[in-house]
């Protein structure tokens, strides 16, 4: 049996849902397949003549296979950093909950300076001529990190006081040391915001353009995100490409969204929330 | 090529602490990079001359990157000198923004080299600092000025105009006898806006011929003097007349040309490197019906110049000399022909030794008939003056959409001109 | 958010040899990265901020770039436009976020998907998102008007029109972060234990007033979660407006954070860093109290 305030509510949440989540994106497909001239219209129109291979390569081919250097460069990046920013912050996360240190308020205004203030983009730059890893993808991952650690550590501190200290406890029973209790107990369990906080800061490096196009100055260490600021005025008439460039870097994203949609709900649930 | 680039960023990726490394053997052939801005122009012309230059010089490989364009590419150009990471060879422009990159301490000198001889003496003062001269043009020189569309001055018996009040009158025969907008606006790319401003600086030295003198040392402002002032208004009596175009704040420098080509649009105030844009977009019979005026002025009127862009070599290169053999080309002949068969002749070269074909589109034979009188023709203010502030273009869509009126834009002017003057630590500000 | 009793007992007893199952040295690689890459070009951006810096040279000054950041005649509608788009987006993805999580965590068929859809644009480059939205926000060709026109109603100007352009891309904001709102109202929804709602039911309360009394104050931390988040983003906001308007027409739709990069662009590199402190300043001024007190209830 249908229950009719069900159905109208359905009914009108997918009919909302259809016209402002999908017709942006059904948009964005639409005129990456069109023909330049169609494409133009700019509209919802169905495509007259599907060009799905031909603007894909166009695209990818572009500038010297622009894109595929791109690709890896990001993955690079966005891999790196993401993995040592889980580790790391986890680390701090977990002693800062545990450990009454006089250092935790200080940690804690710092994690939030981490959150609030605006990077000073050109003394980066400065630093890391300092440091004569200028223009490298090493000095991406390390200033990843260094901006994006302070939400991971939020996220497992809140994380860690859900867990027992009994846990703990029985572990330092057993005979484990510092480094066992947190490899071997600690992060089996920390699984949901562990995916959480992948997705989260994968998105966010993954998508990230001002900073590589600051700190990663040349086309060798060009990233995904700056192919399309790089094209957006090459194909600022063959807006069929300009659409095909978009659809090419959401689809990772995309990828690992269907991946992860399970857990995301969850870790969000257990780790940022409930504390 | 492809597969060593991919090996070097994988291998920059391993996290060692250790900086990039640029590895070359004496084996190899020497690899030379140039960074282009992305305009199609540009990109185009450092293409074709790559092309040329290593036909003749198969030992040499040179790589082109490319940068965006405006403030963001001068920003990326002067980060990438002063940390030292800037490629062999990079195209920007002369004048007042080159001045702005300390070219004595990042550039190579090129003063003594023997091309520089086949280059007119005009030119290589907009590329020069103190004893030094550091650039090569990669174009030819343009003018700015008013593209008009030919077809409909004959056909409503429009004379082309030399004074404004001739030029407003066409407007408003334009404008009262047919759909056609009478002027082109394209606010949505904002560089655009500045045309009516910037082309109108020969008009306003022919009344205040010490302007760009008095205006560097901080003494003459927009604000106050008359002849200046006139540069502001000019957009806004276009705007208050209602000229421009219906979707003239959100279109942009490419729908303006095809407004143009199809007769959409009657004039369109726009460098002449714009008729290479219409060549390839919209093909060689496009610009015939197309004409072009200097802007008119109070009374009279004159061409006001823009010197090419041009190509550097950074002092940090490690190939100086296969850099200057590349620059030595991109100033011969050869590197002339070369342009000309990419993207049109789009006016006069400053190379000596270079010609422009019998034939040339038929606004830059407009325009080349102004280059024929020294008097009537004159440098824009950026070759004059290292003074020019940032947010013009911003003042100018703000007038030209009506926001504020041309007084309170000079005086903003005036005020985001002193601030770039001590900024660059100028004397006099 | 701590709502788990600490072990007094544990504390107390053995607090000295547990101690050291939690090492200091767990803060180290973490705060080397942070401190070289953040801290101290954070630091160092204080003095820099007092020099005339063009990278080539430094001069020190004084104050005199702060004294001509506050002369910059756009300073104080960037500020404004800071404020209206640290307040609108945080304001609209509370309440959006809100008003969807309740819709999808109600009985209505494949919540699964609806939730998905919403999250979708959280993952879109900005740059992307940016670039598509302009293009439907054109006010004569862009897919929004033409919309609009077929239903009789005169679309807006949206990016165009001074008064608006900043509240337009504050709409797109709104949905490309409302689904993460979403995501961490749907989690504090769940938190709240169904017995509440039972025993509500009994009482005969109305859905409304269910809404009102139970999901409302009961789902507080993640409202402060999503406040705080949102807010912070807001006022720091720098890529969609970049991406959408250059801050433009004119200065309408300029944030403190654009008015910085212009200054950086224009290569006043001391005078930017400025700009950068004083944004600092302004969001530890306006955010930090409503962090505070929004998590008040938390320790």
């Amino acid at each position: 049996m249908i229950a009719p305030r069900k159905l109208t509510v359905s009914v009108l949440a997918y009919s909302g849902a259809l016209l402002f989540f999908v017709v942006p994106f059904l948009f964005i497909g639409l005129t990456a397949v069109k023909s330049r001239q169609q494409a133009s219209l700019l509209d919802l129109s169905w495509p007259t003549q599907w060009q799905l291979w031909e603007n894909l390569t166009a695209v990818i081919e572009a500038r010297d296979y622009m894109m595929i250097q791109a690709f890896i460069n990001s993955a690079i990046i966005t891999v790196a950093s993401v993995t040592l920013i889980v580790v790391f912050s986890a680390m701090v996360g977990f002693v800062l909950n545990r450990r009454k240190t006089s250092w935790n308020k200080m940690i804690g205004f710092l994690v939030l300076s981490g959150l609030m203030i605006p990077p000073a983009i050109v003394p980066t730059i400065w630093m890391l001529q300092q440091l004569g890893i200028f223009r490298t993808l090493h000095s991406m991952v390390l200033i990843e990190v260094a901006y994006n650690i302070s939400f991971g550590i939020i996220l497992y501190r809140a994380f860690f006081s859900t867990i027992p200290r009994d846990l703990d406890e029985a572990a330092i029973m057993d005979g484990a040391g510092p480094l066992t209790l947190f490899f071997k107990v600690m992060m089996p369990l920390l699984k949901p915001v562990t995916v959480t906080c992948i997705v989260v800061q994968s998105v966010v490096i993954f998508n990230d353009f001002v900073h590589p196009l600051y700190y990663l100055p040349g086309d060798d260490n060009v990233t995904i995100q700056l192919t399309l600021y790089n094209f957006q005025s090459m194909f600022n008439t063959a807006y069929n490409l300009l659409f095909m460039n978009i659809l090419v870097i959401t689809v990772p994203m995309l990828i690992v969204f269907l991946i992860f949609n399970r857990q995301i709900v969850s870790g969000m649930t257990s780790g940022a929330i409930k504390g | 090529m492809k597969t060593t680039r991919t090996f070097r960023s994988l291998s920059l990726a391993l996290p060692a602490f250790i900086g990039a490394t640029a590895i070359a053997s004496s084996h190899d052939p020497v690899e030379l990079s140039l960074l282009s801005d992305n305009s199609p122009n540009s990109v185009a012309v450092a293409n074709a001359l790559v092309a040329a230059y290593q036909e003749r010089n198969p030992n040499v490989e040179i790589s082109v990157e490319i940068r965006p364009g405006g403030s963001e590419g001068d920003n990326i150009v002067r980060t990438r000198l002063a940390t030292g990471s800037m490629t062999d060879l990079f195209i920007y422009n002369s004048g007042s923004l080159m001045q702005a990159l300390n070219p004595s301490r990042t550039l190579v000198d090129l003063s003594d080299e023997d091309f520089m001889e086949r280059i007119s003496p005009s030119y290589q003062s907009v590329v020069a600092q103190g004893e030094g001269v550091y650039g090569v043009p990669f174009e030819a020189g343009m003018g700015g000025g008013i593209f008009y569309n030919r077809g409909l001055y004959e056909e409503l018996d429009l004379e082309v105009p030399t004074t404004w009040d001739a030029f407003m009158e066409n407007n408003a025969i334009i404008d009262a006898q047919t759909d056609v907008a009478p002027v082109i606006g394209t606010f949505g790319e904002t560089w655009t806006a500045q045309l009516f401003f910037l082309a109108d600086f020969y008009n306003v030295q022919q009344q205040d011929p010490d302007f760009a003198e008095e205006f560097t040392a901080g003494n003459r402002q927009f604000a106050n003097s008359e002849a200046a002032l006139n540069s502001f208004r000019r957009i806004q009596e276009v705007h208050e007349a209602g000229y421009f175009n219906s979707d003239y704040e959100s279109a942009g420098y490419e729908d303006g040309l095809r407004m143009l080509v199809e007769g959409e649009g009657a004039h369109y105030p726009m460098l002449t490197f714009a008729v290479s844009a219409m060549l390839d977009n919209f093909g060689e019979e496009s610009v015939e019906n197309i004409g072009f005026f200097a802007q008119p002025g109070d009374d009279g009127n004159g061409l006001t110049v823009w010197m090419p862009g041009s190509m550097y070599i950074a002092n940090t290169s490690d190939h100086t000399d296969e850099a200057k053999d590349f620059l030595a080309f991109v100033a011969s002949t050869e590197g002339c022909e070369a342009i000309v068969e990419t993207i049109g002749a789009a006016g006069p070269f400053l190379i000596e030794t270079c010609g422009l074909p019998d034939t040339v589109p038929q606004p830059v034979a407009d325009m080349l008939v102004y280059f024929q009188d020294s008097d009537r023709n004159a440098p824009a203010l950026e070759f004059l003056s290292p003074v020019k502030g940032p947010s013009l273009e911003q003042i100018m869509v703000e007038i030209g959409s009506g926001f504020r009126d041309a007084q309170s834009g000079a005086e903003l002017y005036d005020r985001d001109v002193s601030r770039q003057a001590r900024q660059l630590g100028l004397s006099g500000w | 958010m701590n709502r788990h009793k600490p072990d007094v007992r544990i504390r107390k007893t053995k607090s000295v040899s547990i101690q050291s199952y939690y090492p200091m040295w767990f803060f180290l690689p973490a705060g080397m990265i942070y401190g070289l890459m953040f801290l101290v070009p954070t630091v160092a951006s204080f003095y820099f901020s007092m020099t005339h810096w063009t990278l080539f040279d430094q001069r020190f000054i004084g104050l005199d770039n702060y004294r001509e950041f506050f002369n910059e005649p756009f300073l104080l509608k960037g500020l404004i436009n800071t404020f209206l788009f640290g307040f609108t987006t945080s304001a609209g993805k509370v309440v959006l976020g809100m008003a969807l999580a309740v819709l999808l965590t109600s009985n209505i068929y494949f919540r699964g998907l609806l939730r998905s859809m919403v999250f979708f644009p959280v993952l879109v480059s900005t740059i992307g998102i940016g670039i598509t939205f302009t293009m439907l926000m054109d006010p004569n060709s862009g897919l929004i008007n033409q919309a609009l026109a077929a239903i009789g109603v005169d679309g807006p100007r949206w990016l165009i029109d001074p008064d608006l352009a900043i509240f337009s891309v504050a709409l797109v904001e709104i949905w490309r972060g409302v689904g993460l709102a979403t995501l961490i109202m749907i989690a504090g929804l769940a938190a709240i234990p169904t017995d509440f709602y039972e025993a509500a039911r009994l009482d005969g309360a109305t859905a409304w007033q269910q809404f009102w009394r139970i999901t409302l104050p009961l789902s507080r931390p993640a409202i402060a979660t999503v406040t705080t988040l949102s807010l912070i983003d807001g006022l720091r906001t720098f890529d969609l407006v970049w991406a959408m308007t250059r801050g433009g027409p004119g200065f309408a739709s300029d944030v403190l954070a654009s008015v910085i990069y212009k200054q950086y662009q224009a290569g006043f590199y001391g005078l930017s860093t400025a700009g950068n402190v004083i944004l600092f300043v302004v969001i530890a001024v306006v955010a930090l109290p409503i962090v505070a007190y929004l998590n008040r209830e938390e320790r």
